[in-house]
């Protein structure tokens, strides 16, 4: 039996453990049906020409993981940014844990979305945001949909702003020889809030794991959302994320996405700007070794006048990695006076590695500033020739010309000690120690 | 130069008719429709060998294989295939032209273009192989050319006297199956040029090919062949104008450019078939395939100013094979009204050290959409490969669009490449700044819109240049609010 029709014939066991009567079990329903008609992505579609997932397809993956794996905080504490205090939403295998994480209702709710999909209270707020931005056409985003029972669920009223940052944590046991994850993450700032959020996914052993990530967020009027996802799992490990963001007059959204490992990662990027003078920022670094894969494709529709955009994607592709980028960027007919920028720079330091690189504008207004760059090239040779002829290694040299080639990225971090755990795992990923942090 | 008074008024009266009007010339054409007898007959038609008929028929059966394609970022109907004739042939080559019958706005169009008497004793270093419905009815140069041992001829004729050279490249570069259109290209091409330049010949002058469109409801199917062998050079110019009609016509063209050891060939392209009028009614489609490809040392540079048709789908590309080779691409596209424009470029780098640019400038106004669409590919052996690429797109008007899709891949990690993309609008400012000095807001549109696109222009032949240039201005006229 194939993936898909596995996954198709195990919603009907998944309906067994849900809410049949509850109106977001009708979208699931939808979404199953989207999925069923249209399958995984091909790469035929021209969204998926760059990525296959025809290896992915050929595991059995379990769907279902079957008990709850107690994990001890000491053997976690590292993927955990545990300089500082912050709030904790974390599941095993797909599971919440209650043991690890930090949740509060205090003001703001930083809790489960089992909770918000169940519970009446939180009614209001499904009724209104659930899959209300994320896409029901795409096949992936349905399926997740369709399985959306678990994840984080995030809501800041009016003129909030949580005390700390908030960590959601994603941990594979390896329990199962392989297994799907689906997370389904709510996020909705109201007016003139404000959060941090931080988010990874990680697995603790060499067994395949897919997760098939659906986020959605929702900034009001003035609302500011601050976005980290760090990407640094195993050689067996897979990632397709698909964020979906909605926002409206003047909030600031920023989402900075840190690609350093992983068997597979596809990172669906979709800004929707529903009102004027908004500001959208998506920033990423991207480095890679090994037979690693990384895929971003970035989308933002300037939907109203005033707003601006702006895009920052670095990548060094080391080993036989491969990467795209597909920078999709579209400003409709009323969306006057739009500025729209977009930047990726590109390092191949071996020979086998390959970048695929496609930014792409439509435009359909005229009084608009919109401009792309792209580059493919290498370390500048007069430079590691300077910096060895000060006594500099070659290693070391490479390595401060790659951390100078991303830190325009780096430097817009806003929590200083997960700046500091990025630039840890950048000197990691390029096999270096400089002793001294930048 | 042997070239007479006599022969250039020949030329001027034949050149005439570059501007589209229909003109009465009984013509032989076939019934519409297409199957492999049409095929068949088409090649008896043109007496040519066995191996081209079979070539022919080769290509039909992937042709019929094939599926249309849809992933331009263009809307049209779609053309019924069946109902288009595939061959219609000039009787006379000496036809009554009547101007009566023709649309007042072209003719002022074409007046507007202005290639006067005495201009077009300048252009007489120009030969020309007028292609006039499928079939040439015209060559000049033709001694001279020969003198140096270049060939310079219609298609047909060069697969009669020089089956050799045609039987090896054509279909080299682009192949029957190719894609969609170059497949019924292959299958039915009517006619089209031939040029060969010999081993280290450098051609004295610029070689032209005028194409129009006549009989109604004929696909124009050309197909160039230009081979440039060992350390030749060749400059090419292919020009397009078309009359006006309801209907949409057809346009599907195949060139092929082969560039051997140390040759260049520099390929420019005035396009200014029918684009439909203000309502977007009309119009033709232009569907082409232009593929070069380049041996060691060579160099190949395309050079295409395009304002007309009605949907342009149109790639010419270079697959830079040898070492040290060179790809140049120079481009304007102007979109006006309904038009839609879907053109850009594919640079192959597969030899060590090639080297590629791609200018494309795309200028947007009235309701039209303009597409920039390129792929810069470096191979994994291809050491050294520099790629640097722009494209600016100038909206006039808020109901049009602009687009790029431009792909890269590199799969070698010495490889260059830039890329960089722009859109804006006219600024008020430059506008006012022109106002200011007494130019008004028309003059002082052509004056940045020709600013704008001037390293492409700059690129052109003198006399196109000029005639581009003055195109520009036409495209534009009224698009100003």
């Amino acid at each position: 039996m194939d993936l898909k029709d596995k996954l198709i014939s195990s919603f009907m066991a998944f309906e067994n453990n849900v809410d049949v009567e509850h109106p977001v079990h009708d979208v699931r329903m939808a979404a199953i049906k989207n999925f069923e008609e249209k399958g995984f992505p091909s790469k035929k579609e021209e969204a998926w020409k760059y990525t296959s997932l025809n290896s992915i397809q050929k595991i059995d993956f379990s769907i279902f993981p079957k008990k709850e794996n107690a994990l001890e905080y000491k053997d976690v504490k590292r993927y955990f940014i545990h300089e500082i205090d912050t709030y904790k939403i974390v599941f095993v295998d797909g599971i919440y844990s209650s043991y690890l994480s930090e949740t509060t209702h205090d003001g703001v709710d930083i809790c489960l979305m089992s909770a918000a999909l169940t519970k009446p209270m939180y009614k209001p707020v499904i009724d209104v945001y659930f899959n209300k931005v994320a896409s029901k056409d795409e096949s992936l985003t349905s399926l997740n949909t369709a399985f959306s029972r678990e994840g984080a669920y995030i809501y800041i009223p009016k003129n909030k702003m949580p005390k700390k940052p908030i960590e959601i944590l994603h941990f594979s046991t390896g329990n199962e020889a392989s297994l799907l994850l689906q997370p389904r993450n709510l996020i909705v700032v109201e007016e003139n809030a404000e959060v941090q959020i931080i988010e990874r996914h990680q697995s603790l052993t060499s067994n395949e794991v897919l997760t098939n990530a659906v986020t959605e967020i929702f900034a009001a009027k003035s609302a500011i959302v601050d976005f980290y996802k760090i990407q640094n799992d195993v050689e067996s490990a897979s990632l397709i994320d698909n964020t979906y963001i909605d926002q409206k007059d003047k909030s600031l959204v920023k989402v900075h996405t840190f690609s350093f490992g992983g068997k597979l990662t596809r990172n669906n990027l979709n800004f929707y700007q529903n009102g004027e003078y908004i500001d959208s920022t998506m920033k990423g670094v991207t480095i890679l070794g090994e037979k690693q894969h990384v895929d971003h494709h970035t989308l933002v529709h300037h939907i109203e006048p005033n707003c601006e955009s702006h895009q920052d994607y670095k990548g060094i592709y080391g080993d036989a990695s491969t990467g795209v980028f597909n920078g999709k960027i579209i400003v409709d007919k009323i969306a006057q006076k739009t500025n729209a920028f977009q930047q990726n720079n590109n390092i191949l330091i071996s020979d086998k590695a390959s970048i695929n690189t496609k930014p792409q504008l439509e435009i359909f207004a005229d009084d608009v500033k919109c401009s792309h760059g792209c580059t493919i090239g290498q370390l500048d040779e007069d430079a590691l020739f300077y910096l060895q002829s000060r006594g500099i290694p070659q290693k070391e040299a490479r390595a401060l010309l790659m951390y100078a080639f991303a830190n325009n990225v780096l430097s817009s971090v806003r929590i200083p000690e997960l700046k500091i755990r990025i630039n840890k795992l950048i000197a990691e990923k390029l096999g270096v120690n400089l002793g001294f942090d930048l | 130069m042997a070239y007479t008074e006599e022969e250039l008024k020949k030329e001027l009266e034949t050149k005439e008719y570059e501007y589209g009007f229909y003109t009465d010339i009984e013509s032989e054409t076939f019934p519409n429709g297409l199957n492999e007898e049409i095929v068949i007959a088409i090649s008896k038609k043109k007496g040519e060998p066995e191996w081209m008929t079979l070539w022919r028929l080769e290509a039909f059966k992937y042709w019929k294989e094939m599926v249309e394609p849809e992933w331009a970022n263009v809307h049209y109907e779609k053309p019924d295939f069946q109902a288009i004739s595939y061959y219609s042939a000039p009787k006379k080559a000496d036809p009554n032209k009547t101007l009566d019958d023709v649309d007042p706005e072209l003719l002022e169009m074409y007046k507007k273009l202005g290639i006067s008497v005495d201009e077009q004793k300048k252009l007489q270093n120009v030969a020309v192989d007028i292609v006039m419905d499928s079939v040439s009815v015209a060559t000049t140069f033709k001694k001279t050319l020969a003198e140096k041992g270049i060939i310079f001829c219609s298609i047909s004729e060069a697969i009669k006297e020089h089956p050799e050279l045609v039987k090896k490249y054509i279909g080299s570069v682009v192949p029957q199956r190719d894609n969609f259109y170059a497949a019924l290209n292959s299958a039915v091409f009517s006619d089209g040029s031939f040029c060969y330049i010999p081993k280290g010949v450098r051609c004295p002058m610029e070689l032209s090919t005028y194409f129009r469109i006549n009989q109604a409801g004929t696909g124009q199917f050309e197909r160039t062949l230009v081979i440039a062998d060992e350390d030749s050079y060749v400059s090419y110019l292919e020009g397009c104008t078309a009359p006006s009609r309801d209907e949409n016509q057809l346009h599907a063209a195949v060139v092929e450019l082969i560039a051997l050891d140390g040759a260049e060939i520099k390929y420019s392209t005035v396009q200014n078939w029918f684009p439909g009028n203000k309502e977007g009614k009309g119009g033709v489609y232009n569907f082409v395939t232009k593929r070069a490809l380049c041996e060691k040392n060579a160099k190949v540079s395309w050079t295409q100013v395009e304002t007309g048709s009605a949907v342009t789908w149109k790639y010419p590309s270079c697959i830079l094979k040898g070492d040290n080779s060179i790809g140049e691409f120079y481009s304007i596209a102007v979109t006006n009204n309904y038009q839609q424009a879907d053109t850009g470029t594919k640079m192959v780098h597969i030899g060590k050290n090639t080297k590629s640019t791609i200018i494309s400038k795309g200028i947007s106004a009235g309701k039209s959409q303009n597409s920039y669409r390129g792929l810069v590919q470096v191979n994994s052996r291809a050491e050294g490969a520099r790629n640097f690429s722009q494209c600016d797109s100038l909206l006039m008007g808020n109901e049009c669009g602009a687009h790029t899709f431009p792909y890269i891949e590199a799969k070698n990690k010495s490889a260059m490449i830039e890329h960089e993309a722009t859109t804006s609008k006219i600024g008020e400012d430059q506008i006012f700044y022109c106002n200011q000095r007494g130019i008004d807001t028309e003059k002082a549109i052509a004056l940045i819109v020709n600013g704008f696109s001037k390293e492409v222009l700059n690129k052109l032949p003198m006399e196109f240049a000029v005639e581009a240039q003055k195109l520009l201005e036409i495209s534009l006229e009224g698009s100003v609010g």
